[in-house]
């Protein structure tokens, strides 16, 4: 009678291809190497990584914006107006400022990149947060897709996952209009895509965790005062050089900042081994709270 | 080991919140193609015992087994061969009558034009064809409740679940809603069904259990169950405000299996409601009104708890 249930090991067996640095590389590396890999996919497929619950919960928020995609292209205009009054039209008025190094930079060529990862960080913010909220609490969304086969942390996955497209198609946009107007000045630029969406990853593994906390609407209040500050003072108008010392650490503890040493570092050429650790910062974040996401809401909802 | 047809088991089943017990070691079993019915009133553990079959709440104690595999190791492998009719609706107001079936059907993993293939069969089914493309949010309370049984077929389960399938509807509109699930019955499939109205019960059960504060108070069909804790007939008296009293005490040696005096009414219970109506009318008494009916589960729940299932 019913089609066979999902099959999700077999899709990634499949997938899955050992790495070419590793027949490259030294023997221990190689070595390390196939013990890690496997282990890691095996732990991310046992987290539901790569089912088909999560892209199948994708799917249903690419039928219902479709309807409203009006809703999906606005969330693009809100960097690029940063980006003209802020980025072009006070740039005129302060010329440069010191970039990565110390190297004098154009100002809007320094604000760019900060806003980029700002729009990463609000649109992935938004969707884990106002929009899980509601699906959680008022459309009992996952109550419907918890009685089908799929699991809490397929969800979880499925609602970053769908962040993480948005985001990308507003990041794709906003690097469109800095290398139109002249803002992108190195190679390692093409990197800047998959860092946004790193950020937002990170973003939205938080947020939704935290969402997964917050009983009413008034909760949001938080979110916009962890966001808002961190968008004003994360470097993104000037250098951290500014801040007094004390200050200027705990600025590099934040997210943000992390996420906009990165993608100023990749878009003006300042590239260097340091940049690692904004990226593996970023990758804990997010999968911390992935992690915790799915747990809360199998504790909520799986009762 | 076990028996293939048999495709629920609960030995002990328990469900507590905090410290309050919902669910009070419960026994019962399902067996293929039968429906299976928990009589009771509002919060007798209904729902808390239809979610722990749906793998969407672990018992707390007990023993459950769905289809052979076990709710909490293999929730996603039984709750792909269930279909689930819940408490409150779930439909997804974003999409349309149709959407809410394509898309739930793609949360079974199922193709997309198997899922066409049975949209149309099913909206059909469930007298939805001509809403297919609207909204969800206008439709009426029961044909929401018709698309969601719609939905919850999608998967051809192997066992539906349905909690309080008819709660909160208008009389045509329940009426609507059985003649559907009697359909499914005669097709087959295998049901569950949780409710407080005793004629639901009685209309579409082979066998029911009947729970009150989280126990099984008694089990049968609903013939035996009547045979049992009621008698063939009952003969209700009403009596002017004030009467009943007086009158009752009158009644108490009129010959019946057994009195039961309601705040409203006086119930007679006995195997012929008219030999009794005249034993009443010899003793001088004149109700009001006087109704002879059948013995009811209505009858069998008063009996075993000594309340009404609606109140
Ligand atoms: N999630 C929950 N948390 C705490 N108590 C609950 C929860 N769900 C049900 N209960 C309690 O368990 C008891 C049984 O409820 P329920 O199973 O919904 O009964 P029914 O469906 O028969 O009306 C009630 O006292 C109810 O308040
Ligand atoms: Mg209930």
């Amino acid at each position: 009678m019913p089609e066979p249930g999902p099959r999700r090991g077999p899709a990634i067996r499949q997938g899955w291809r050992p790495p070419q640095a590793a027949a490259a590389g030294p023997a221990r590396l190689r070595r390390i190497q196939l013990r890690i890999v496997p282990a890691v996919l095996l732990a991310a497929r046992r987290a539901g990584l790569g089912g088909q619950g999560s892209a199948r919960l994708i799917e249903r928020h690419a039928r219902v914006y479709r309807r409203t995609w009006g809703v999906l292209v606005s969330g693009v205009f809100e960097p690029l107006f940063y980006l003209l009054s802020i980025g072009v039209g006070l740039g005129r008025l302060v010329g440069t400022v010191p970039g990565p190094a110390g190297r004098p930079v154009g100002f809007a060529s320094f604000v760019a990149p900060a806003l980029l990862a700002t729009s990463a960080m609000n649109g992935a913010v938004l969707d884990s947060t106002y929009n899980v909220f509601f699906r959680l609490k008022y459309a009992k969304l996952y109550d419907a897709a918890l009685a089908t086969p799929m699991r809490a942390d397929e969800i979880a996955l499925g609602e970053i996952g769908w962040a993480l497209i948005r985001g990308g198609l507003y990041g794709c946009a906003f690097m469109a209009v800095m290398l139109a107007m002249g803002l992108v000045h190195s190679a390692w630029a093409t990197a800047a895509i998959p860092v946004a969406l790193l950020i937002g990853f990170a973003f939205a593994g938080a947020g939704m965790a935290a969402t997964t906390f917050m009983t009413s609407w008034q909760h949001f209040e938080y979110i916009m005062l962890a966001t808002m500050p961190m968008f004003l003072f994360s470097t993104t108008f000037y250098p951290l050089g500014v801040y007094p010392r004390a200050i200027q650490i705990v600025i590099e503890c934040t997210p943000l900042y992390q996420g906009i040493v990165l993608l100023r570092g990749l878009t003006l050429g300042a590239v260097g081994p340091g940049l690692l650790a904004s990226v593996a910062y970023l990758a804990v974040m997010g999968a911390a709270g992935l992690h915790l996401a799915g747990r809360r809401i199998s504790r909520l909802l799986l009762r | 080991m076990a028996d293939p047809d048999i495709l629920i088991r609960a030995r002990g089943l328990t469900k507590v919140f905090g410290g309050s017990v919902a669910v009070d070691g419960i026994d019962f079993e399902l067996r293929r193609g039968e429906v299976f019915g928990f009589l009771g009133p509002n919060g007798a553990g209904k729902s808390s015992t239809m979610r722990m079959i749906g793998c969407v709440s672990p018992p707390s104690a007990g023993e459950l087994t769905v289809l052979g595999l076990d709710p909490v190791r293999d929730g996603p492998a039984i709750r792909a061969r269930l279909g689930v009719v819940p408490q409150e609706d779930t439909l997804d107001v974003e999409l349309t009558v149709r959407e809410n079936l394509l898309v739930y059907g793609r949360y079974f993993g199922l193709r997309r034009d198997v899922i066409a293939e049975r949209t149309a069969r099913l909206l059909d089914f469930v007298q939805l064809a001509d809403r297919a493309g609207d909204q969800v949010e206008p439709l009426s309370g029961g044909m929401k409740r018709r698309l969601t049984i719609a939905r919850s077929l999608i998967s051809e389960p192997e066992i539906l679940l349905l909690d309080e399938p008819t709660t909160g509807l208008d009389p045509q509109a329940r009426h609507v809603v059985w003649d559907r699930l009697y359909r499914l019955k005669q097709g087959g499939v295998t049901l569950v069904l949780t409710t407080h109205y005793m004629d639901e019960a009685e209309q579409l059960c082979d066998r029911l259990v009947v729970m009150d504060r989280g126990r099984i108070v008694a089990q049968g069909t609903p013939r035996d169950l009547i045979a049992a804790y009621s008698s063939p007939e009952v003969l209700e008296l009403r009596f002017p405000v004030g009467e009943q009293e007086q009158a009752a005490e009158k009644l108490a040696d009129v010959p019946a299996d057994r009195t039961e005096v309601l705040a409203d009414r006086v119930l007679l219970y006995s195997a012929d409601g008219e030999a009794t109506l005249a034993e009443v009318r010899r003793r001088g008494l004149e109700p009001a009104t006087t109704l002879v009916r059948r013995g009811t589960l209505e009858d069998v729940f008063l009996r075993l708890t000594g309340r009404r299932l609606e109140d």
